[in-house]
């Protein structure tokens, strides 16, 4: 019996994939419950007790404009979570020795961590985005875009977790950028507010927030209109993905904090 | 896309061929410390190979590298004739690891993690195969359990399933019986033999020296991150070994006598008993010589035994010279 090594580990790839989205299906109440009912208590706090004294904002109704804003904070706090602690945990546990001396290439690994993260974020901004529209009316103006920026915001940010992940030694430094970077940022990268309502000084301040990019596409593909064009949105996107890429490229290229 | 065909047919005719083979492999760490230092090892195909050696010898070190866990300073090693680094695909697929700690997910089931550990290593799912594991290693009732509500035994059969759900061809057990208590050791022995009828090579380190004596084909003695010694298990014992011949006196002597001083003699038990080491292969041992000599000086002796150093005591002896 002659059996063949493929070039491409098919099962490995699943067999990691499936664990992790097991993992989350262990905690569905968790992993979807959570997210929509923060998600509701925004509507119900910015969106129907102060957003009904808030102007309509480039004639999109204040509860309507938060929606992208509020799908990317949960997509970005969600990828960066669910990804990091994907390849923490073994870590942690020890249980990575088998992933290491497994016949896995370093790109199976990030594919399939990378790949079951930004599944379960993708499907987490759906939800999010249907409970939204029970709260709010609104139409997408361009839904492809809308998917598009979906997929390759939560795929930038799982690689990104994936990065912290690695990266982290202790449960307190895998909450650290999450905590302590990423949440402030999204709050001043314009998820609430147009960076259009900022005084001139901040406004500029505001376009060093590489997160305000981000937004800005998300929510030009819900209004056709966006804090800066799409095309610096994408551009910007796709940059930090790279960079994410690289950023993972290297580690594996290395052993950093994988192998002694 | 590069099709390799893994070696079944690579089980060569000549059983000498190294299955791996280790060149020049150094591992300093971080912190600066020497694990390993310039380790020369070949393992054949279809050995039960043990690797004895203190705590912090290097063993577990040794056997990270091979696994790819750990990166190694210096060196080359090959396993089933591909390069461990940039070959790593076809050297791994051959490869299964039982870890010395015990690192288990909490929250899986026992079959999900042992069909885990399949995939991952490239196989389509072989429900039949887990199964017959599972109940090789009497785990087949807790197939549903999770693995935190099990005990520290099960955990390690638990760990062993894995590693043998991929059917690999080169198997490492770094101290399998460690924890382990007597009945689950014998199964561990009649599995990791069974295993070697079936063309396995297995590498294990153990620190039960009757473990290695047992099982064993070959010994490797590892010491300070230097392998000290690599020998067939009976050469080493034969070599290295000592054989003593008690004699129980008939009357007890207060000192050896002076016409006895040609032997190595001691004696013990007050007296009683008059003790000579020899060497096992020293042709000429010169009992039957002793024997004429204390009869011609009129000590006489009411029974006698002759006894072989163990490997224990030679694994000591090599291990605890002066560093
Ligand atoms: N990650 C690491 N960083 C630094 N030093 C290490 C690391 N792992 C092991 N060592 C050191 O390398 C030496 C060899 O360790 P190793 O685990 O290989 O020993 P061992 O022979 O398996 O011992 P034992 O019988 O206790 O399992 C030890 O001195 C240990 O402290
Ligand atoms: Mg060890």
């Amino acid at each position: 019996m002659s059996e063949t090594l493929p070039a491409f580990n098919t099962h490995g790839v699943f067999a990691i994939y499936r664990f992790e989205i097991a993992r989350a299906a262990r905690t569905i109440l968790q992993s979807l419950l959570t997210p929509v009912i923060t998600t509701s208590l925004y509507f119900i706090v910015f969106g129907a007790a102060i957003g009904s004294r808030i102007d309509e904002i480039g004639g999109v109704s204040y509860g309507a404009f938060i929606v992208p804003g509020l799908i990317m904070l949960s997509l970005f706090t969600e990828s960066l979570s669910n990804a990091s602690f994907g390849i923490y945990f073994p870590k942690f546990t020890g249980t990575i020795y088998e992933i290491l001396s497994a016949p896995i290439s370093a790109f199976e690994i990030v594919l399939a961590y990378v790949g079951a993260a930004a599944t379960k974020s993708i499907i987490l901004g759906l939800v999010i985005l249907a409970t939204a529209r029970l709260f709010v009316p609104f139409e997408i103006a361009h839904p492809g875009w809308t998917i598009g920026f979906l997929v390759l915001t939560a795929t930038t940010f799982s690689l990104f977790g994936f990065i912290i992940g690695v990266w982290a030694k202790s449960f307190e430094q895998l909450s650290f950028v999450p905590m302590l970077v990423v949440t402030p940022l999204t709050f001043l990268g314009g998820a609430f507010y147009s960076i259009d309502m900022l005084p001139p000084f901040w406004r500029t301040v505001a376009l060093f927030n590489p997160v305000v990019y981000l937004i800005s596409g998300f929510r030009w593909s819900f209004f056709g209109e966006g804090d800066v064009g799409v095309a610096v949105s994408l551009a910007a996107t796709l940059g930090f993905f790279t960079l994410c890429l690289v950023i993972v490229w290297w580690i594996f290229r290395t052993g950093y904090r994988l192998k002694s | 896309m590069d099709q390799i065909t893994p070696a079944d047919e690579a089980r060569p005719p000549v059983r000498n061929t190294p299955v791996i083979s280790v060149r020049g492999l150094s591992k300093t760490y971080d912190g600066g410390f020497e694990a390993l230092k310039k380790i020369d090892l070949d393992i054949r195909q279809g050995e039960i190979f043990a690797l004895l050696g203190p705590n912090g010898a290097g063993k577990t070190t040794l056997i990270s590298i091979i696994c790819g866990i750990v990166t190694p300073t210096a060196g080359e090693i090959t396993a089933a004739g591909h390069n461990i680094v940039s070959d790593y695909r076809a050297a791994r697929y051959k490869i299964a690891l039982v870890p010395q700690e015990l690192a288990t997910d909490a929250f899986e089931s026992v079959w999900a993690t042992v069909s885990f550990s399949r995939g991952l290593y490239g196989r389509p799912p072989d429900p039949a195969l887990i199964e017959q594991i599972l109940r090789d290693l009497s785990l087949w009732d807790k197939r549903k359990e999770k693995i935190m509500n099990l005990s520290g035994g099960m955990k390690r059969r638990v760990m062993i399933a894995k590693a043998l759900a991929h059917e690999p061809d080169i198997l490492f057990l770094d101290e399998p019986t460690a924890g382990v208590d007597v009945e689950l050791r014998r199964d561990m022995w009649a599995l990791v033999r069974g295993l070697r009828e079936r063309g396995v090579t297995i590498i294990l380190t153990t620190h039960y020296i009757e473990e290695a004596e047992e099982m064993a084909d070959r010994i490797g003695v590892i010491n300070n991150g230097e392998l000290i010694i690599v020998e067939d298990k009976a050469t080493l014992i034969k070599k290295l070994g000592k054989k003593q011949l008690t004699l129980n006196l008939q009357e007890p002597l207060e000192a050896i006598p002076t016409e006895l001083s040609e032997w190595s003699l001691a004696l013990k038990a007050g007296g009683a008993e008059l003790e000579y080491t020899f060497d096992v292969n020293d042709e000429h041992t010169g009992v039957p010589s002793l024997l004429r000599r204390m009869s011609d000086i009129g000590i006489g002796f009411k029974d006698l035994n002759t006894r072989q150093s163990s490997l224990e005591e030679i694994f000591v002896s090599l291990v605890r010279r002066p560093q």
